[in-house]
């Protein structure tokens, strides 16, 4: 009960923190120098239609009115119309964030699959040449732009091996072969039971989530070994010794099973912190994502795609740090 | 004879050799200093030693300090002017006169890579100096005061925590307009928060001890508090965050300059110069690549010197 109710006071602060972030997405979109009215209406627009046009979006009120018209309308999900592509934000922003999310996903499993591992490793052999270098892979994550890795990831493995395909979602040939059902191209692919487009769409997928997964794996191992050297330093990893357990089974029944919960945490911040290198790694690797679609909006002065996109990002990050927050309290019976 | 009065003489220089440098290491690292400035400099010179002793923060130090050199001193090393453009020369490979080859304009990738360092060092350090004071004057302010001015003070500092910091950075460039000072604002707006919660957490801790409650009998008045007792206990682990966060700006400033939102082409930014010339990424691949590693040097300087001052500085962490 006292659980929920700390979470409750944690979830209470949350339509606060909301609220600021619609405040601030909206404040920016009005301090922009570029009119927003040229950019619907054009450069040569006659006077009265330019004044018809800031009638029609209320840009003659109060701010504060506005604010609370842009908060009406984004409560009934209208976050405006984009001037590039003339569709509804909302809809445009539907159809570019399952690939978004599809590319986050798949590098945090590759992210996991490896860092965990490296993690406990240099844990145990603390000190050892095996810790050192798992600390220097880790930093090196850390300090590697990421479009240089990407960059580096297209030079060797496509140009030079040919492992890999190019740029972009699937083979020019395949698109839009598959049924839209998701919009996850290898589920759509695995319902659709076209095994050549699932093929494709994994082999699209593993070098961008691979570049992404980078900074996420060495964030991980690095959370990892140090829960992991508190974890050994308990007693009961000391009494399971005792007892003459294999190192193994004291690792992995014993001590990990105590490190899952902070884990999770981690895993929860790492996926928020992915979304931020797709705006990058999508760029480079025509990925067509929301990131994609944000630095084409922002390139076109695009704003109400900008601000759309940009909360909807800041809202995926809120909820993921509330789910992290929620985790850690729903979990850990230490916490109370 | 002669053996003994040589090892003699030979044994008395080493004396005093050992003797003079014990003494000012005893000075240093004395259990009983006599004056503040002894001890003060007694704890610098055993954080010193321990960080010393490492041999990844040394390395780290290295490469800053060659950075910084290299940075300082770039008008001498550089081959010719980093502007200069010479087209029948152009995407030539790495030779004599040209050490690391010349971009798409003929001009000297060397040179620009240097002057480039000039824009990204003077960028951090500005964003840098405008946030590290405002996050602990934010925190500070706001452990110390508490009820109302601590409540309404975090909350602005998690909102602006709700946003990824690349994503508000972009959107806040494009609101006003792609350059050097709108990049420095943008990240410092978004680099600031973490700050915050650092000197709070710090402040809260240090709020209730014995000493802050005896300077307060004393008839201190909160900003001096504040002032002389609070902010110095905060600086070292605030000076670690820095360090760790150099590296972060470094790279959110590089990936608005490649997007095409942070400084300018002609500017020899290095996100910018990787921007223009990814497109040699395949016959030219040292034009895009020489500004990435010299992005990933500064970067990996500052994380291990971060990593290694942590280490010394706050050792709770390791």
């Amino acid at each position: 009960m006292s659980r929920l109710r700390t979470f409750a006071a944690a979830a209470s602060s949350v339509p606060i923190t909301l609220f600021g972030l619609v405040l601030v997405t909206f404040l920016i979109g009005r301090v922009m120098p570029i009119d927003p009215i040229i950019a619907i209406v054009g450069d040569h627009a006659q006077n009265d239609v330019v004044e018809a046009a800031r009638l029609q979006l209320g840009l003659d009120r109060p701010l504060a009115v506005q604010f609370w018209l842009y908060v009406k309308l984004l409560m009934q999900g209208d976050l405006g119309r984009s001037v590039m592509t003339s569709n509804p934000v909302t809809r445009d922003i539907a159809q570019y964030f399952p690939a978004t999310i599809e590319l986050a996903t798949v590098a945090i499993l590759i992210a996991v699959a490896i860092g965990i591992p490296l993690g406990v490793l240099a844990a145990v052999r603390r000190g050892s040449w095996v810790d050192h270098g798992v600390r220097v892979f880790c930093l090196a994550g850390h300090s590697i732009p990421i479009f240089l890795l990407a960059l580096i990831g297209l030079l060797v493995f496509y140009a030079t091996l040919g492992w890999t395909p190019g740029t972009g979602r699937s083979d020019v040939g395949l698109e839009g072969m598959v049924p839209d059902v998701t919009g996850f191209l290898t589920i759509d692919a695995l319902l659709a039971r076209d095994w050549e487009s699932l093929r494709d769409a994994c082999a699209h997928l593993v070098l961008p989530a691979g570049v992404l997964a980078y900074f996420s794996m060495a964030y991980i191992a690095r959370m990892t070994r140090a829960f992991m050297l508190d974890a050994l330093s308990g007693e009961f990893v000391i009494t399971a010794r005792a007892k003459g357990l294999s190192a193994a089974r004291v690792i992995w029944r014993h001590a990990f099973p105590n490190i899952a919960v902070r884990l999770v945490t981690v895993l929860a911040l790492t996926y928020a912190g992915l979304l931020e290198g797709a705006v990058v790694t999508e760029t480079v690797f025509g990925w067509p994502g929301l990131g994609q679609y944000l630095t084409i909006s922002l390139l076109n002065a695009d704003m109400n795609a900008v601000l759309g996109a940009t909360l909807v990002i800041g809202l995926s990050y809120l909820l993921l740090n509330l789910l992290a927050d929620a985790a850690y309290r729903l979990l850990d019976p230490r916490v109370r | 004879m002669r053996r003994i009065g040589y090892w003699t003489r030979g044994y008395g220089e080493r004396d005093a050799a050992s003797v003079t440098r014990t003494t000012w290491q005893a000075w240093l690292l004395t259990d009983a200093p006599a004056s503040r400035g002894q001890a003060a400099w007694g704890r610098r010179y055993r954080l010193w030693r321990d960080f010393s002793r490492n041999p990844l923060a040394m390395a780290g130090l290295i490469l800053i300090v060659l950075l910084v050199l290299a940075v300082a001193f770039a008008p001498l090393l550089a081959l010719q002017d980093p502007a200069a453009q010479n087209l029948p020369q152009r995407l030539a490979k790495p030779s004599a006169a040209h050490w690391l080859g010349t971009d798409e304009l003929g001009r000297d990738v060397f040179s620009r890579v240097l002057f480039g360092g000039r824009v990204t060092l003077g960028m951090v350090v500005a964003i840098v100096l405008l946030v590290a004071p405002f996050g602990l004057a934010v925190g500070c302010v706001a452990g110390y005061a508490g009820g109302m001015a601590d409540r309404v003070l975090m909350r602005v500092t998690d909102v602006f925590l709700a946003f990824p910091r690349l994503i508000l950075a972009l959107a806040f460039v494009a609101a006003i307009r792609p350059g050097i000072p709108s990049t420095i604002l943008a990240i410092a707006l978004t680099a600031w928060p973490p700050y915050a919660r650092l000197a709070r957490a710090e402040t809260l801790t240090i709020r209730g001890a014995d000493f802050i409650a005896a300077v307060r009998l004393t008839g201190a008045s909160a900003t001096r508090i504040v002032l002389r007792h609070i902010v110095p206990l905060c600086i070292g682990s605030l000076i670690v965050r820095v360090t760790l966060d150099m590296s972060s700006i470094i790279l959110t400033a590089a990936a608005l300059g490649f997007l095409g939102m942070g400084a300018q082409p002609p500017s020899p930014e290095w996100g910018a110069m990787i921007a223009t010339a990814r497109r040699f990424i395949l016959e030219q691949w040292w034009v895009p690549l020489v500004p990435g590693l010299a992005i990933f040097v500064a970067s990996l300087g500052f994380n291990l010197l971060g990593d290694g001052l942590r280490d010394v500085l706050d050792p709770k962490q390791r």
